[in-house]
C-alpha cells in the first residue's frame, strides 16, 4: 500500500494546499503504515519538484514533466493519474479548482468513486466529509481498490517541511489528448495574503454598496495583514472578483480571526467560514443570521465603523 | 445542436438542513424542494443558447423519484423543450449518475451537455467531469462564461486564483457556476404550456447498468454549531476583545 499525493504548483511554486493535502496523507499513512508519494505533473517545475522532496514524510518525488502538463488541462491531468492509480491504495489532491478539476474524471476512468472534501480521516478506508453546506457530515466507508480523495485543506494542518530527503524520479508523461487547449489566465494580483492561507480575513458583502467601498476594508485588512474576502452577493454585484467569495461554492476558510462586514450571514456563506476561530460580525441588522455565529458583533454602521476600526489598530 | 441538460431535485437552498434524530440520514420529510441552482444556471444557459440560434433543441434529464418530475417541469415551464426521467427510489453515487446520463447521451446524441457544478446537497462536485471522462468528451468546469460554435467553445472558468480561459473541442460537458448568468422565472402560461410537453420515464432497471454504491455511510451528523457571542458597543470595546480577550490581534 502507497499513498499518491497530486501536487497543486503553478510550474514555479508550490501551492500551500499541497502541504494541507499533505497533512490528510500523513494521517492515513500512519493508519495503513505505508508510504507517500507525490506527483509533481507539470512543465520544467525544478523548483516544484525540489520543494516536494523536502516534506517531512514523502518517500518519492515523482515528476511527469510535459508541455502537455503545463496548463493542468483536466483531460491530460486525468489519464497521467490514471497511468499510476493501479499502484495505489489513496490517491489525493486538494479539493480545490485544481484539484476538483480532474480528480472526478481520473475515478471516473478508473470506474471507482471519488470521496470529495474529506473533513476527517477516520481510518485507511473511512472518512468523514460535509455536506448540505457543512451543516451535517458524513462517516463513510468505501470499498473501491483505489480511493480517490479530495482534501478540505482547512480541516488539516500544514504539513512540515525541511527534514525530507525524498527521491526525485522521472516518469513518463502522458501525450496531449487534444480535447482542448489553455488560452490565458487571469490571476488576481494582491500584496495582500491569500485568502485560504491567510491567519487574518476582513470580508464584505453587499452592505458595502460598492466597489470603491472596499477601499474602507482594504484600510483595516492593510493593518492587520489580513486577507480580503466578499460573500457572493457582493461577487455577483461586481463589487469584487470571483477569487474573493467566500461560501459554499467559493473558497473554504477557516482563519484565526474572521471578520464579516455588511454580510447578512447567508446559509451559503456561513458554509465558507464558519470553521473560523473567532468571528466578529459588522452590521446595521441586528436580526441579521451571522449574527448567531459570531463571537462577538457590532450593530452600526460599517461606513462609521470601518475608519475608526482603521484608526484604533494604529 | 441539440443539448442535453442534467438537473437534480434538492433541498431547497433557504431551508436549513436537518439530520434525522437517529443519524441514519438527512430528514427530507415535508422539507420544501427545488431544482439544484447551478442546474437552473445549466438550463437559461441552454435557452440563450436556443434563443442565440446555436441550438435547435433542448433536452432536460433527471435522475430520482418520482417528485423528480417537478424539477424537470419547471425547466419545461423555463422553456426546454422535452424532458427524459430515469426513475429510481434509492440515492446514487456520482459515478451512477454519470453512467446513467452517458446512456442517455448515447440514445440522444447531443452537440453538448450542461449540468451545474454541483449539487447543493452532497456538495460532490463530481457528475459533468464523471460524464465527460465516460464519454471520452472534453470538459469545461465552474464555467462562467461561454462561447460556442460547432467545432468548439471558448469557455471563462472561475479557478481559485481567479479566471481562465481555454477552448475545448466540441461534443463537450460543461459545468456551470452561478455567474454564467441569470436564470429566468416561469410565467404562469408557460407553467401550463409545460404541462403539455413530452416526459419520457424510464425506469432504472430497464437501462441494466450496474449503479452499486461504492461507499457506505455509516454516520449522518449535524456539525457543531457556533452559538451567538456578546454584542459589544463600539469599536473601543472590539479591539480590547479581540487583543485580550480572543487574543487574535
Amino acid at each position: 500500500m502507497t499513498i499518491l499525493v497530486i501536487a497543486e504548483h503553478n510550474n514555479n511554486t508550490l501551492a500551500p494546499a499541497s502541504l494541507n493535502c499533505m497533512s490528510a496523507a500523513l494521517q492515513l499513512a500512519q493508519q495503513a503504515d505505508c508510504a507517500i508519494d507525490i506527483l509533481v505533473a507539470g512543465n520544467d517545475c525544478d523548483e516544484v519538484l525540489q520543494s516536494c522532496s523536502k516534506i517531512n514524510g514523502v518517500s518519492r518525488v515523482l515528476s511527469a514533466n510535459s508541455d502537455s502538463l503545463k496548463h493542468h488541462l483536466a483531460e491530460n491531468m486525468a489519464d497521467q493519474v490514471v497511468t499510476l492509480a493501479s499502484g495505489y491504495s489513496h490517491v489525493l489532491a486538494p479539493a480545490t479548482t485544481f484539484g476538483k478539476n480532474f480528480m472526478p474524471r481520473a475515478a471516473a476512468l478508473l470506474d471507482v468513486a471519488q470521496i470529495s472534501e474529506i473533513s476527517a480521516v477516520v481510518s485507511s478506508d473511512t472518512f468523514i466529509r460535509p455536506i448540505y453546506a457543512g451543516n451535517a457530515l458524513v462517516k463513510l466507508q468505501s470499498s473501491d481498490s483505489v480511493k480517490m480523495i479530495t482534501v478540505r485543506t482547512t480541516a488539516f494542518e500544514s504539513a512540515e517541511t525541511g527534514q525530507g530527503s525524498a527521491t526525485i524520479e522521472e516518469i513518463e508523461a502522458v501525450a496531449d489528448c487534444g480535447l482542448s487547449e489553455f488560452v490565458q489566465q487571469l490571476i488576481s494580483e494582491s500584496e495582500r495574503p491569500e485568502l485560504t492561507s491567510a491567519k487574518i480575513i476582513i470580508s464584505g458583502g453587499r452592505g458595502l454598496k460598492n466597489g470603491q467601498n472596499f477601499d474602507l476594508l482594504y484600510a483595516v485588512a492593510d493593518k492587520l495583514s489580513a486577507a480580503v474576502g466578499a460573500s457572493r452577493a457582493a461577487v455577483d454585484a461586481g463589487y469584487v472578483p470571483n477569487d474573493y467569495q467566500v461560501g459554499q461554492t467559493g473558497k473554504v476558510v477557516a482563519p484565526d480571526l474572521y471578520i464579516a462586514v455588511g454580510i447578512s450571514g447567508a446559509i451559503q456563506h456561513l458554509a465558507g467560514m464558519k470553521d473560523s476561530k473567532v468571528i466578529v460580525a459588522i452590521n446595521t441588522d441586528s436580526e441579521a443570521p451571522i449574527f448567531q455565529v459570531a463571537d462577538y458583533g457590532l450593530v452600526a454602521d460599517l461606513f462609521d465603523i470601518l475608519p475608526e476600526l482603521s484608526e484604533a489598530l494604529g | 445542436m441539440k443539448v442535453l441538460v442534467g438537473v437534480k431535485r434538492v433541498l431547497d437552498p433557504q431551508v436549513k438542513a436537518r439530520v434525522k434524530a437517529d443519524g441514519s440520514g438527512m430528514d427530507l420529510t415535508n422539507a420544501k424542494m427545488s431544482m439544484n441552482p447551478f442546474d437552473e444556471n445549466a438550463v437559461e444557459e441552454a435557452l440563450r443558447l436556443k434563443e442565440a440560434g446555436v441550438v435547435d433543441e433542448i433536452v432536460t434529464v433527471s435522475v430520482g423519484p418520482v417528485k423528480a418530475q417537478d424539477s424537470l417541469r419547471q425547466s419545461l415551464a423555463m422553456g426546454a423543450d422535452r424532458s427524459i426521467h430515469i426513475l429510481t427510489e434509492n440515492e446514487l453515487e456520482p459515478l451512477a449518475i454519470a453512467k446513467i446520463l452517458k446512456t442517455q447521451v448515447e440514445k440522444e446524441a447531443p452537440g453538448l451537455v450542461l449540468v451545474g457544478k454541483q449539487a447543493i446537497d452532497d456538495d460532490s462536485n463530481q457528475t459533468g467531469q464523471m460524464l465527460s471522462a465516460l464519454l471520452d468528451w472534453s470538459q469545461s468546469t465552474f464555467t462562467s462564461k461561454l462561447e460556442l460554435t460547432k467545432e468548439s467553445a471558448t469557455t471563462t472558468r472561475e479557478i481559485d486564483g481567479g479566471l481562465e480561459t481555454i477552448t475545448i473541442k466540441m461534443p463537450a460537458v460543461i459545468t456551470v457556476d452561478l455567474r454564467l448568468n441569470e436564470p429566468r422565472y416561469a410565467t404562469l402560461p408557460n407553467v401550463m404550456k409545460a404541462r403539455q410537453k413530452p416526459m419520457e420515464k424510464i425506469k432504472l432497471e430497464d437501462l441494466s447498468l450496474d449503479v452499486s454504491a461504492r461507499l457506505t455511510i455509516l454516520e449522518t451528523r449535524e456539525s457543531e454549531t457556533r452559538s451567538a457571542g456578546v454584542i459589544v458597543n463600539n469599536v473601543a470595546e472590539l479591539v480590547d476583545k479581540l487583543k485580550n480577550e480572543a487574543g487574535v490581534i
